[in-house]
């Protein structure tokens, strides 16, 4: 496996992983595009609030007949500005036989990058504990934070799955 | 036969119709009557075990099963034929190889070895049953010894002795068909002498017995003879011709055959229509169901609920449009909604089962919890055809069968007791399944001496319940509910161990029903439970607060009202009461509870609904009442967790999701927060 990536890593560009693209305010993010399942508008009359719960929780909605938490992820990463205009979208997630929804400021791209472009990820303070990264991405000038977002939807943090010894 | 075919595939059918087989032979053999069997029972019962060892051979790799039910299946055949009489001991010898081979079918299902002990086990008594009945055979000599071939009965034309050895290979194939027309006869006896080489022939008026030495096997020697007749008359096993036929099968068989032939013709067909109903029944019912998987029912059912909200949207869309001017599509909405109403309610008939899948295990249940304490005990059920739906049945049949077992142990007396009291020996209990407005009721009686309520008293103040000399029959028989309550005198293996009943309450509050209780001292109890008739429905008042809008489950709601200054009460500190008619219920305010915001804060103008849960009543607080309706359930925990006070969700006409309220949790929720003050309410009204 290892030879096979090694000698291919010069000339093609096959080897590389498509990620999603979307922004948090200036920073650009990036995740796996498989485990994204569609994009939609943000439509806050269709959120159903539910009470009791972190407010990065908006609530549920109704995804054609699947009933679907929505996670802003603004406002679980202190973002200074959460504002619900026509570019706010909800990106479906499907996550290990589950469907996550996370509202984030905007997706822009669908980008290839190859191993070659993927850097480690630093120990920096930002919203995301390094835990939940899987590298820097570099595309010309701009800067992708990648995410394993399977690895931080389902972490305790999130408080969107059932955990073994919940309250 | 199939080499080269994946049989594995196949496997899972295998084994469904096989417990579903194993199922009817248990069912079928607690009714059969030892002294007069039924012959259709009889048959039925071989049927089933021939069914399984066909079934089994045929994948070859289920080899206890296969040979377990050989020999249960020789023996069922020689008591289907009258060879051998019917005791009790055999039927509970049967029953017992039944649950092992249900076992096994277990075993192999989850591709584990079947348990190789209670194989021997159950095989010897089985070959000891053959031996026996054999040997009491052999004692009486055969009467086709002295009768020639031609002329013999039906009956007597089955051969004596069955194999006592599974799968003996050096025994020749015994192919015995009944109820066979006579032009039959010749053409199975060709084809027969094609396929080895025929050793022997008895031929009655209907029947024909053929001894054969084949290298073909016993599948293939069935699927010949189904060319002519039907499967289910002819049977194939591995046996030695009579005595006296060993003696002629010296002779070449030229000899007897002419003879057969020449006495075929001359017999004149009895009961050639005979078999015609036997085959009806059983293709009927063969092409009358489809084995489809759970999960696309479940699918379909999603689908439809779907397509019934799509409808509903466009039927709230539509209503601003001008009924001149859009006639037509107004027309085609109307249709589509009866359509889908139709549509739903078909599909939801599809996950419905009736009852019956829970009450016939209990005959067996019956049966040994009766010879095993000693009692007599006689079992009728109402309703069985009461349909519930799938899921819900799969839960009820636990706690039935507590409540069952319970009845059994200590609600009906040894027939001594009964006697001593003027009462029928015979114990009566009865399971009943009715409709009942959207819910089913299911009802366990029996005749039994009731519960006893000094005992009960007794306990109850020892565990430190508070109840005293005064406290009404109803309250007292709910601490049946308790969680370690328990009045049996002695604990047996049966019931008496104190917990359950509480664990019966709470599988049925789980399943959004509820249990009831009423007794008479010396003339039975009667336990029931009321069930909403599905899980994926449920009937919902719709309620207002703020913006936002929640679903109470109907069931749960008795009245709603107004409350008005002088019914309020304030007990402490933002905590109220709610005097209706004598009794203090505590109120809950909706908004408090789920933090909502711009609730109506005022009580007197907000309305109160007053629902039940467990034994305890309240108010809650709501801004209005939008109104009633059906709701489809959706899950929260497939992709999200529980919410505390929430059960489910569901999704409105308008696309938008609401949250139906778990009543239960709301209680116990508001119970824990205010647990002080209510005890202190507790006491008033008690003294009142």
């Amino acid at each position: 496996m290892l030879n096979k990536a090694d000698a291919n890593q010069g000339q093609v560009d096959d080897t590389g992983k498509e990620f999603l693209v979307f922004t948090l305010g200036e920073q650009e993010y990036g995740i796996d595009i498989l485990k994204v399942q569609e994009i939609r508008g943000y439509d806050s009359q269709s959120v159903t609030r539910i009470a009791n719960v972190p407010s990065f929780i908006k609530g549920v909605t109704n995804l054609r007949g699947i009933i679907v938490p929505i996670v802003d992820m603004r406002i679980k990463f202190n973002l200074d500005s959460v504002e619900y205009n026509h570019q706010t979208v909800v990106v479906i997630l499907n996550l290990a036989s589950r469907v996550v929804g996370v509202v984030v400021d905007g997706v822009s791209d669908v980008l290839m990058l190859q191993p070659s472009q993927i850097s480690a990820a630093p120990q920096f303070g930002t919203a995301f504990s390094t835990e939940y990264l899987t590298g820097i991405g570099t595309v010309g000038e701009r800067m992708l934070i990648l995410v394993d977002i399977e690895k931080l939807m389902t972490s305790s943090e999130m408080a969107l799955v059932e955990q073994a010894v919940a309250a | 036969m199939s080499a080269g075919v994946d049989l594995s595939q196949f496997y899972e059918t295998f084994f469904d119709e096989a417990d579903e087989l194993l199922a009817d032979m248990e069912q079928t053999l607690l009714a059969v009557d030892v002294d007069r069997p039924d012959p259709d029972q009889l048959n039925a019962i071989f049927r089933a075990a021939h069914s399984i060892k066909g079934g089994a051979g045929t994948f070859g790799c289920f080899g206890h099963l296969a040979d377990t039910t050989h020999l249960l299946e020789n023996l069922l055949d020689s008591v289907r034929k009258g060879e051998m009489g019917l005791r009790k001991d055999m039927i509970d010898l049967f029953l017992e190889t039944k649950d092992v081979l249900t076992e096994q079918v277990a075993a192999y299902r989850n591709s584990r070895e079947p348990d190789q002990q209670a194989y021997e086990r159950i095989c010897s008594q089985l070959r000891e049953l053959a031996l026996e009945q054999g040997a009491a055979a052999a004692v009486q000599p055969a009467p086709a010894a002295s009768s020639a071939p031609a002329v013999l009965a039906p009956a007597a034309a089955a051969p004596a002795v069955s194999a006592s050895a599974p799968l003996d290979a050096g025994l020749p194939f015994h192919v015995s068909l009944s109820r066979i027309k006579p032009q039959d006869a010749q053409a199975l006896l060709t084809e027969m002498g094609l396929l080895g080489e025929v050793l022997h022939q008895q031929q009655g008026p209907d029947a024909l017995s053929v001894w054969l030495r084949s290298t073909a096997t016993a599948d293939d020697l069935e699927a010949v003879c189904c060319f002519i007749v039907n499967a289910d008359q002819v049977s194939v096993t591995r046996e030695a011709p009579p005595a006296e036929a060993v003696a002629t099968s010296a002779q070449p068989p030229a000899a007897s055959e002419p003879a057969a032939t020449e006495a075929a013709p001359s017999t004149p067909p009895p009961q050639a229509e005979k078999p015609a109903p036997a085959g009806k029944a059983a293709s009927t019912k063969e092409s009358g169901t489809i084995r489809v998987g759970v999960e696309k029912v479940d699918q379909i059912i999603n689908l439809v609920g779907e397509l019934v909200i799509t409808q509903a949207m466009l039927v709230q869309t539509s209503s601003t449009l001008d009924p001149v001017l859009h006639d037509r599509l107004l027309n085609g909405i109307e249709q589509l909604e009866r359509n889908a109403r139709d549509l739903q309610e078909a599909v939801m008939s599809i996950r419905m089962m009736p009852m019956d899948y829970v009450f016939s295990r209990f005959p067996r249940v019956v049966r040994e919890s009766a010879s095993k304490l000693g009692k007599q005990i006689r079992l009728t059920t109402h309703g069985q055809a009461t349909e519930l739906d799938k899921s819900l049945i799969e839960r009820i049949i636990d706690p039935l069968t507590h409540l069952v077992r319970n009845s059994l142990d200590h609600g009906i007396e040894s027939p001594q007791t009964r006697i001593a009291a003027g009462k029928d020996p015979e114990g009566h209990l009865v399971l009943s399944a009715q409709h009942s407005g959207g819910q089913i009721i299911i009802e366990v009686t029996d005749d039994g001496g009731g519960l006893n309520r000094e005992r009960i008293l007794k306990k109850a103040i020892q565990q430190g319940f508070p109840v005293n000399e005064n406290t009404p029959d109803d309250e007292l028989w709910q601490l049946i509910f308790a969680p370690g309550f328990s009045t049996a005198e002695k604990v047996t293996d049966i019931s008496g161990r104190g917990v359950g009943m509480d664990v019966v309450r709470r599988n049925i509050q789980s399943m959004g029903g509820h249990i009831q209780l009423s007794s008479r001292a010396g003339q039975g109890t009667t336990t029931r439970i009321v069930l909403p008739l599905t899980l994926a429905i449920l009937d919902g008042m719709s309620v207002q607060v703020g913006q936002e809008v929640f679903i109470l489950p109907l069931t749960h709601v008795t009245e709603s009202m107004q409350p008005t200054a002088d019914q309020l009460h304030s007990i402490s500190e933002g905590e109220h009461v709610l005097h209706v008619r004598g009794e203090y219920l505590p109120l809950v305010a909706l908004h408090n509870v789920f933090d909502v915001k711009d609730a109506q804060t005022d009580i007197t103008r907000a309305i109160a609904v007053i629902l039940q849960a467990e034994e305890s009543r309240f108010a809650l607080l709501v801004d209005h009442l939008v109104g009633q309706q059906q709701v489809v359930v959706k899950n929260l925990e497939s992709n999200y967790k529980k919410i505390p006070g929430i059960s489910a969700a569901t999704i409105l006409g308008d696309g938008s999701v609401a949250l139906i309220v778990d009543v239960f949790a709301l209680l116990r929720m508001t119970r824990t927060r205010n647990a002080a003050t209510l005890t202190v309410i507790g006491e008033t009204s008690n003294v009142e």
